[in-house]
């Protein structure tokens, strides 16, 4: 069974914008999902129907089997969504808010107690469970809402953005979290615009540009698809004239730094063979662009130009 | 976990979670509306009333004391509703309940039962405020909680309802302002509409207020400008279309929902 099924969906605003242009979408069951696109691409729309809280124009949506049109109660029982905008209340003791939200769907004060203990420590949150959420600074508010979210334990997590605006440190044990979540057993849909974490979580993806969905793929297929990768390379001495490499074109950054493109047909080892026999050390080397922030922007850089002609 | 065991507790938690609202903030909404009653008893009651004489046969302070009750109850149903769930909607907290398998029908006997809630209390201690100013005889507990409730539970709605089409602060007071307010004035809690000339009497019929300060006014005193039957029909009748078209509202997901 899959997680999720999107067929055909289409939203019109009440202004007329059309956000979602025919969208399919499929996520298996037990799948770390990633949906990227540019702002404004309909990611969040998207997320906003699948949870109830926009009204589709046309299309189906099924979460575990159940229909969103015949069985709403359904699908929402599956669901623990993480949204974009901070959206409880400012006025309300957080240890209340996860509790209640737990409320809601029908979990006993008792035992969702005891869940919302277990969610508030996971995220670190429970020390501060009697405290006004607006006390919260951005991050913690942001973990708020994913212990929110996980509160009668759904079985598809919705994520959008949910380490904007997170520090490092945080945002790495966020990613910890969501994989451990996901190792047992919970499908994980993730938005995000630090494609380098979609990269190292995800298995799947789906981009989405100005309402289509223009790639929907295994992650690592999608990898292999760039032809090319660019990287830095710190030099030893500096360089006062370029040495043409066979096979490779350096270009200058300044004294010390130059960029080289590498296609797939060729490897690193050829390269530094070639810098060797030129004498160039190098003291050391970074991807220029993550690999899936490079085939994004090629994506919808294409996707712009064919909208231009 | 049956379907009915799981909407019980949502329905719990909303009203608990809407009781705590209000009971915390007492200040604000459980003491103004003593003190504005009292004012109108010293006022209405003991200055001016001992010169007005008899009303319907009652000193004026005891008949106006049915109608500030329930003007009490009027308002602070209303505005507790409304005031709470215009402020589940700005601060989009009202998604914490839209993305929950709860149906439309238990969000809104939560949200109403918070309003009675505070009706109620508001009601108890207006009540209790009152028993100082006058010596009153309760001629039929079960007609005045009848209505004492009906009342909470219509103005409910209508505050909820008001909060679905509220975009602003400024919208939830216009409804209080220009027709409630003057709704209730002239819905004969301070006169009785029998000193109306018969055209203003006419016209009175049409005010909802009127028919439920009346049967309150039956319930303690005993008397009453409308037939019993009528005021109670009308009420509940006004409570189902306004049933009917709240939960029209939140299916449609007028106002919350794009
Ligand atoms: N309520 C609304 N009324 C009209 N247009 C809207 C509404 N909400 C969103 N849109 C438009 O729909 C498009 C998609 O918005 P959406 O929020 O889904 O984008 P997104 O992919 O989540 O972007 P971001 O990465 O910035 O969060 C945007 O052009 C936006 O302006
Ligand atoms: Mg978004």
């Amino acid at each position: 069974m899959n997680a999720l099924n999107i067929r055909d969906l289409r939203k019109v605003y009440k202004n007329g914008f059309e956000a979602l242009k025919g969208v399919d979408i499929t996520v298996q069951q037990g799948d770390f999902f990633a949906l990227l696109g540019p702002n404004g691409a309909g990611k969040s729309t998207a997320i906003g129907i699948i949870s109830s809280l926009v009204n589709k124009t046309s299309g189906h949506v099924e979460v575990f089997g159940h229909d969103l049109d015949n069985d709403p109660e359904g699908v929402k029982s599956c669901i623990g969504l993480v949204p974009q905008e901070f959206n409880f209340n400012m006025w309300e003791p957080i240890g209340e808010i996860v509790v209640n939200q737990a409320g809601f769907y029908g979990i006993p004060r008792k035992e969702a107690w005891r869940r919302a203990e277990a969610s508030l420590r996971q995220l670190d949150l429970w020390d501060k469970r009697q405290q006004m959420s607006r006390t919260l600074s951005g991050g913690m508010k942001r973990r708020l809402m994913i212990a929110r979210a996980l509160v009668h334990r759904p079985k598809l997590l919705i994520l959008d953005e949910p380490t904007a605006g997170v520090d490092i440190e945080i945002r790495r044990s966020m990613w910890e979290f969501m994989s451990e979540l996901n190792r047992q057993g919970t499908t994980i849909i993730l938005t995000t615009h630090y494609l380098e974490e979609a990269e190292s979580l995800c298995r799947n993806i789906a981009i989405i540009n100005q309402g289509r969905i223009v790639e929907h793929s295994r992650m690592d297929r999608l990898l292999h698809q760039l032809h090319t990768e660019t990287f830095v390379l710190n030099l030893r001495d500096p360089l006062n004239e370029l040495p043409s490499l066979q096979g490779f074109e350096l270009k200058r950054l300044d004294g010390q730094r130059v960029e080289v493109a590498v296609n797939s047909e060729q490897s690193i080892n050829q390269l530094f063979e070639q810098l060797s026999l030129h004498e160039i050390g190098v003291t050391s080397l970074r991807n220029k662009q993550n690999r899936l922030e490079q085939l994004f922007m090629n994506m919808v850089e294409s996707a712009r130009n064919g909208a231009a002609q | 976990m049956t379907r009915y065991s799981r909407y019980l507790t949502a329905f719990q938690t909303i009203f608990t979670k809407e009781l705590l609202r209000f009971t915390r903030i007492w200040l604000q909404t459980i003491l103004p509306p003593v003190i504005t009653t009292v004012l109108y008893y010293i006022i209405f009651g003991n200055l001016i009333g001992s010169r007005i004489g008899e009303m319907d046969g009652f000193s004026y302070i005891d008949f106006i004391v049915p109608g500030l009750i329930l003007m009490a109850v009027i308002t602070n149903s209303y505005s507790n509703v409304v005031s709470s769930f215009f402020s589940s909607k700005f601060q989009r907290h009202v998604e914490e309940l839209i993305i929950s398998p709860v149906p439309n029908w238990v969000i809104l006997a939560g949200y109403v039962a918070g309003g009675v809630a505070r009706g109620v209390m508001v009601g108890i201690a207006v009540t209790s405020v009152s028993l100082f100013f006058t010596d009153i005889q309760v001629q039929s507990y079960g007609w005045t909680l009848t209505v004492f409730i009906l009342t909470a539970i219509l103005f409910s709605l209508a505050g909820f309802i008001n909060a679905v089409y509220a975009n602003s602060f400024d919208d939830i007071s216009i409804v209080p302002t220009f027709i409630l307010t003057p709704l209730t004035y002239l819905g004969g809690v301070f006169y009785s509409i029998s000193m109306l000339p018969e055209f203003w009497q006419q016209v009175s019929l049409a005010n909802p207020i009127l028919y439920m300060v009346n049967a309150f006014r039956y319930g303690l005193l005993g008397v009453s400008d409308i037939p019993m039957g009528v005021a109670l029909g009308i009420v509940v009748l006004f409570i189902v279309a306004l049933t009917g078209f709240s939960l029209y509202l939140l299916n449609r997901g007028i106002g919350i929902k794009n």
